[in-house]
């Protein structure tokens, strides 16, 4: 009973305090609450101008990642025949496009899940399924997913595919960026094994001065464009080109804002919603009641006067 | 209250199922009585579409849809989730008007408009749970991750919460049935909480099924990805909720006439004039709200395109003609042309949300509308879902007092 909290110690407590958040302990919790981005997140620069179509990067992911051995092999150049896309069974393929400067020279993409900084796929997910890495992979776990296949919708990349051909365990499939090599500092299995110098992997943000960098010393061999700068409000994956990515199956239609962007303004309409409606709606059945009760009430006196 | 004393005395059990169960018919009775005309092709199409369903279930869902990666969504849920949940807003609709604006008339209507609404969402989640690829995780969202940034999760929430609020709503009719006066008590105090409980759900989930296609602007046309969109889904659930009640009770009206008792089908006429004006004022600000959505996103030189007529259509041909039919049947109080219509706007509804799920979703892919055309056995598991969701609806409103009133318990309300 005897330690009595004085006057004179609130005063030094609050001093102390306040002194502690003017010194800076609290700094960032008054700061403008806003996401930077992913500072240290590495990324993927690929020069679309050096892929010569050998599909390396197809075969060594294919090794590392253990998939199912693919229908074609990976050397038999009919693939190209059609557009494809990653599937279940491939996390990344390469496509062959007419090249409109020159149609003797075709021009190759590898596609695969480009790992947005903001990724639609993760807010999508009502499980969270999904995670983001510092490192900058997208990662997704099967043990929480229940198939719904709102990531499939949300991406804007048509990059995950679903394993629809299983009844018990169909999951998500789509590129990991090699996260478990990344942590042990080793290159993705794709850029390692790429032959011709078109995978360059580090920092996006070292990415993105070496694409310009590119850019402006070549400026005949580029267009000036670096797709995933700010595509969905960037991507670890980054791509420059000698010809127009919409000739490329880019998709060119994307805002450079996070997609999560657009449906910010309904998610915060949900608490609005939960606590003004029931005082409307409950002052409605109260205004009602009351009318009734006062009519009520009339006529019961009407009835007294008679 | 003597005579029911002795009643429950007299009770036994194969009295009590005969007069439940089988209303009051012999088993031979009963089952003659199951062969009728449409029973016969409900039972066809349950006998072609159960093993289909099973096969679902057996070799996964690339046995029996087209197992695309650019179409994850296909018929299943474009017709059951995304056509079903607006249709099913009678039971909020109705509730509404009723208990919490004083609509006291429509009384009769309330309870078809609660057990449409509750069967409405019952089977959105059967065909989910279809549709899904664990579907024995759909407590996922509930239990084990918790997506608080994802309009699906919002969905999840508020689908599973409504479809309990719904059964509350319900269960009135379902204790009156089985005359349990005390816990029907009880069941009818919570009346109003959980009125207002499902106007918050609703008016969140129905505009949240338009908002889950936020998320994709770059594959939904332009002429239906809208900031408005979530507003879209909301305003036409509304008057979905109306046209749908006008059809259903129609439907009743003539199929399950010996169900219905004087009360309700005396003033039915009457309540169907009623609701298809309030229909018709939602489905004019609708119409307008859509233009509004055009012209905010500025839109307008798509309409000269291919789907750009194909939204002309839907938005002239699927909502305002609909509306000035029933407006037509106000005027000259012709109640015949008000049903016509509020069948008419039903099918609009439809229409639209197909057209978003579906036909504008990944419009610009190559051969888009070879591959939005759903193979057979996807179309006879909706199907089958549908006769089965007839049937159970049958079953009840044989049974329960839904569009009739129950003699022995009068409600305080």
């Amino acid at each position: 009973m005897g330690n009595r909290f004085s006057r004179r110690d609130f005063l030094k407590t609050t001093a102390l305090v306040g002194g502690s958040i003017l010194a800076g302990g609290l700094k960032d919790a008054f700061a403008y609450k806003e996401f930077k981005g992913w500072t240290k997140s590495y990324g993927m620069l690929v020069d679309l101008t050096q892929c010569v179509g050998c599909r390396s990067c197809e075969k060594a992911c294919n090794e590392v990642n253990n998939l199912p051995k693919p229908d074609v092999p990976f050397d038999d150049a009919s693939v190209f025949e059609i557009e494809r896309r990653p599937t279940a069974k491939a996390y990344t393929v390469v496509n062959r496009y007419e090249n409109p400067k020159d149609k003797g020279k075709p021009v190759y993409r590898k596609i695969q899940c480009n790992h947005c900084n903001e990724p639609a796929c993760f807010s999508a997910c009502p499980i969270h399924a999904y995670t983001k890495t510092p490192e900058g992979a997208v990662l997704y776990d099967p043990d929480k997913c229940f198939g719904c296949r709102y990531c499939m919708i949300a991406c804007p990349f048509y990059v995950p595919a679903y394993d629809y051909e299983s009844a018990l365990q169909p999951k998500i499939v789509k590129c990991i960026f090699c996260y478990p090599r990344i942590k042990k500092n080793m290159l993705p299995a794709c850029a390692e094994a790429c032959p011709t110098g078109t995978l360059t992997f580090g920092k996006r943000k070292d990415l993105i001065k070496l694409a310009r960098k590119k850019i402006m010393e070549n400026p005949d061999r580029y267009i000036d464009h670096i797709y995933g700068e700010h595509e969905v409000g960037g991507t670890s994956w980054l791509y420059i080109s000698g010809v127009p990515f919409e000739h490329l199956g880019f998709p060119t239609n994307l805002p450079t804002k996070p997609l999560i962007e657009q449906v910010k303004g309904f998610l915060g309409a949900v608490p609005v919603v939960f606590t003004v409606w029931p005082a409307l709606f409950g002052m409605c059945y109260a205004a009602v009641r009351h009318r009734m009760e006062t009519k009520e009430d009339k006529k019961e006196k009407k009835e007294e006067r008679k | 209250m003597n005579q029911n004393e002795t009643m429950d005395r007299e009770f036994n059990f194969r009295s009590w199922f005969m007069d439940k169960l089988l209303m009051g018919m012999t088993w031979p009775e009963y089952l003659r009585s199951l062969i009728t005309p449409f029973n016969i092709i409900a039972a066809a199409i349950l006998v072609v579409g159960i093993p289909i369903i099973a096969t679902r279930f057996i070799y996964g869902l690339a046995s029996v849809t087209h197992a695309s990666y650019e179409y994850p969504w296909g018929l299943i849920l474009g017709w059951g989730l995304f056509g079903g949940v607006p249709l099913s807003a009678t039971g909020f609709v109705m509730a509404t008007a009723y208990y919490i604006f004083g609509f006291k008339r429509y009384k009769p209507l309330v309870r078809l408009g609660v057990l449409t609404g509750f069967m409405g969402y019952f089977f959105a989640v059967v065909y989910l749970l279809v549709d899904l690829g664990r579907p024995w995780r759909i407590y996922y969202p509930m239990f084990v991750g918790f997506g608080t940034a994802s309009v699906l999760f919002l969905v999840a929430w508020h689908v599973a919460t409504y479809l309990t609020v719904q059964f509350l709503e319900f269960s009135p009719a379902i204790l009156e049935w089985i005359q349990a006066r005390r816990v029907y008590k009880w069941a009818t105090f919570i009346t109003i909480a959980m009125t207002i409980a499902g106007i918050i759900l609703s008016t969140l989930h129905q505009s949240a099924l338009g908002a889950l296609f936020l998320l994709a602007p770059g594959k939904l046309h332009p002429l239906w990805y809208s900031s408005y969109i979530p507003h879209f889904f909301l305003a036409s659930s509304i008057y979905a909720a109306l046209v749908m009640v006008i059809a259903v009770s129609t439907l009743c009206a003539r199929f399950l006439r010996h169900r219905a008792d004087r009360y309700f089908l005396d003033s039915l006429d009457s309540l169907t004039m009623g609701l298809g004006k309030g229909a018709v004022v939602a489905m004019y600000v609708y119409f307008a709200l859509k233009w509004v959505g055009v012209a905010h996103d500025n839109n307008w030189a798509l309409l000269n395109t291919p789907y750009g007529h194909w939204f002309l259509v839907e938005v002239i041909g699927f909502v305002l003609v609909p509306a000035l039919i029933i407006t037509l049947g106000l005027k000259a109080n012709a109640v015949p042309l008000v049903r016509f219509g509020a069948f008419y706007a039903v099918v609009g509804i439809l229409v639209n949300r197909l057209n978003v799920s579906i036909v504008a979703f990944n419009w610009n892919l190559p051969d888009h509308l070879h591959h939005i055309i759903p193979p057979w056995k996807e179309v006879m598991i909706v199907l089958t879902l549908v006769t089965i969701h007839i049937l159970v609806f049958r079953w009840i409103v044989s049974r329960m007092p839904v569009i009739r009133q129950e003699e022995t318990i009068h409600e305080t309300h």
